[in-house]
């Protein structure tokens, strides 16, 4: 057993772990932070990504030795203290960016890394900054609405991309359908 | 899957690091980004006895310049070699190869030594490093010594890397005259390993192509130069006519295999297509 201490969506841990335990059964089994989810044996499918010291991982790539000393953010602590959702939480929501949900804790933490770097990326960087990420539901389609939806926001602007209201939803009637 | 269990040691010094390998048993794994070796013991197909966690060693990260060479620590992130000043300006070949890595999230851990020394022929930078010319410097219990990039890659995974030492960094000649480089890389999805990936490099000179150096990503067990290319092009006039006559042999002297992704006539076709882009945008045309 190795002692590590690490900052996890703001909070400090002292823990034992076994070196071979990665990041993202340390934080599952050992914290309960079940919103980062497994999605393959791998690392591939980016269902796991954190952020680490700021930049994001695939937490199933990383040994949670490695974190010590270091700070991660997870799903779970990236909406603002006291409430309500992350702007790019609520693009997913309202431009219908998930179905079965299961890719969309690794989506959000890829995008909004990708915002770090890119505050207004066009479409195709926008599938660039996510190729870590595979969605087997949605065609990527609302994910890149709604990764631009939040830029916009982010960015303080009210206009330039689409809102929920006037996106083309010609190729997903039932998103017309639902909202 | 979870890895078996191992012994961890994190240096934060290379000498330190060496020590740590040479008492560390039989089976000894130095890790740098682990985005290659974490997933094969996830895999189980490795089971190191020891890993040598190497992010620690600060010594071993960053790009200097050197005078007539830049010097790449191994333990630089392909995150940091692709947006490195130096790199962009003495050699942006490395920065257009690296930016076709995996994705952002593996970029982030996954570093330029551990790429080199993991060897893959489907990975970007070994043929880059090749057509570069590059020289890999290895610290052992001896010493120190420098593998030029046409010695280090022995075969299939395989370096010149002995047991018992590390790639501590990677010189990078600075290229004197009017040169362009390209890489160009065929796969089908994202985030997927080159198919087949040319890199070019080529010296012009009054409308004459004087030097070219093209490697080949994943036309054998090891990065090759297509020398019958090289010697094609060298003294020759810069039209598509002759880059495309001499991107013809690109496959000479090639042993690529077949696999789910191709079979090896398609990768001596695909070889041949690439040079002649990677050529012709090298050149400028
Ligand atoms: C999903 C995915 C997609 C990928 N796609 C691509 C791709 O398209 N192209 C590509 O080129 N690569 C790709 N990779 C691999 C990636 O580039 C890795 O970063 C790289 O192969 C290994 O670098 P690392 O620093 O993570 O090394 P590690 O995984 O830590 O080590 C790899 C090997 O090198 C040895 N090693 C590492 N550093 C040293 C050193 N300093 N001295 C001696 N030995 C050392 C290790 O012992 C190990 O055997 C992909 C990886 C993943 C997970
Ligand atoms: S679980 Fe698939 S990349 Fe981590
Ligand atoms: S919403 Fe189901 S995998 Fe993306």
């Amino acid at each position: 057993m190795t002692q590590i201490n690490v900052r996890v969506d703001g909070v400090t841990y002292t823990d034992d772990v076994e070196p071979r335990t990665l990041l993202v059964h340390y934080l599952r089994e050992q914290l309960g932070k079940v919103g980062t989810v497994i999605g393959c044996d791998t690392s591939n499918c980016g269902a796991c990504t954190v952020h680490l010291d700021g930049a994001a991982v695939k937490s199933c790539t990383v040994l949670a030795v490695q974190a010590d000393g270091g700070e991660v953010t997870t799903i779970e602590g990236l909406a603002p203290e006291g409430g309500g959702l992350h702007p790019m939480q609520k693009a997913f929501h309202e431009m219908h960016g998930l179905q079965c949900g299961y890719c969309t804790p690794g989506m959000i933490m890829a995008s909004v890394d990708l915002l770090k770097e890119n505050p207004d990326p066009s479409d195709t960087e926008v599938r660039e900054g996510i190729e870590g990420n595979l969605c087997r539901c949605t065609g990527y389609q609302n994910i890149v609405r709604a990764v631009q939806q939040a830029a916009g926001e982010m960015r303080g602007s009210t206009n330039g991309h689409a809102s929920p209201a006037e996106v083309d939803t010609a190729a997903a009637p039932h998103v017309a359908a639902q909202s | 899957m979870i890895p078996a269990a191992f012994a961890y040691a994190r240096p934060t010094t290379v000498d330190e690091a060496l020590r740590a390998v040479a008492e560390g048993g039989e089976d000894v794994k130095i890790m740098a980004g682990g985005q290659s070796l974490i997933p094969v013991m996830r895999l189980r197909l490795a089971a190191p006895e020891t890993v040598v966690d190497l992010t620690r060693v600060a010594e071993l990260r960053g790009v200097r310049d050197d005078g007539d060479a830049i010097v790449i620590g191994a333990m630089t992130t392909h995150h940091d070699v692709m947006t490195d000043p130096l790199v962009l300006q003495h050699a942006p070949l490395i920065a257009e190869a690296t930016e076709t890595v995996a994705d952002r999230q593996v970029r982030a851990r996954g570093t330029f030594g551990g790429a080199l020394a993991h060897a893959d022929p489907a990975g970007d930078l070994p043929a880059v490093a090749l057509a570069l010319d590059a020289d890999f410097v290895i610290a052992g219990p001896q010493g120190r010594r420098t593998v030029p990039a046409s010695e280090f890659f022995v075969d299939y995974l395989t370096t010149a890397l002995e047991e018992g030492e590390l790639l501590v960094e990677i010189r990078v000649p600075k290229l004197a005259g009017e040169w362009g480089m390209r890489y160009e890389k065929f796969n089908r999805v994202a985030q997927a390993w080159s198919i087949v990936a040319v890199a070019a490099v080529v010296r012009r000179e009054d409308g004459h192509i004087a030097e070219a150096r093209i490697g080949l990503t994943n036309m054998g067990s090891t990065p090759l130069r297509a020398s019958a290319v090289e010697a094609a092009l060298a003294g020759a006039e810069a039209s598509p006519e002759t880059i495309a006559s001499a991107a013809r042999s690109a496959a000479e002297g090639t042993s690529p295999t077949s696999d789910l992704n191709a079979q090896a006539d398609y990768r001596e076709h695909l070889a041949q297509v690439l040079t002649r882009r990677a050529v012709t945008a090298a050149v400028g045309l």
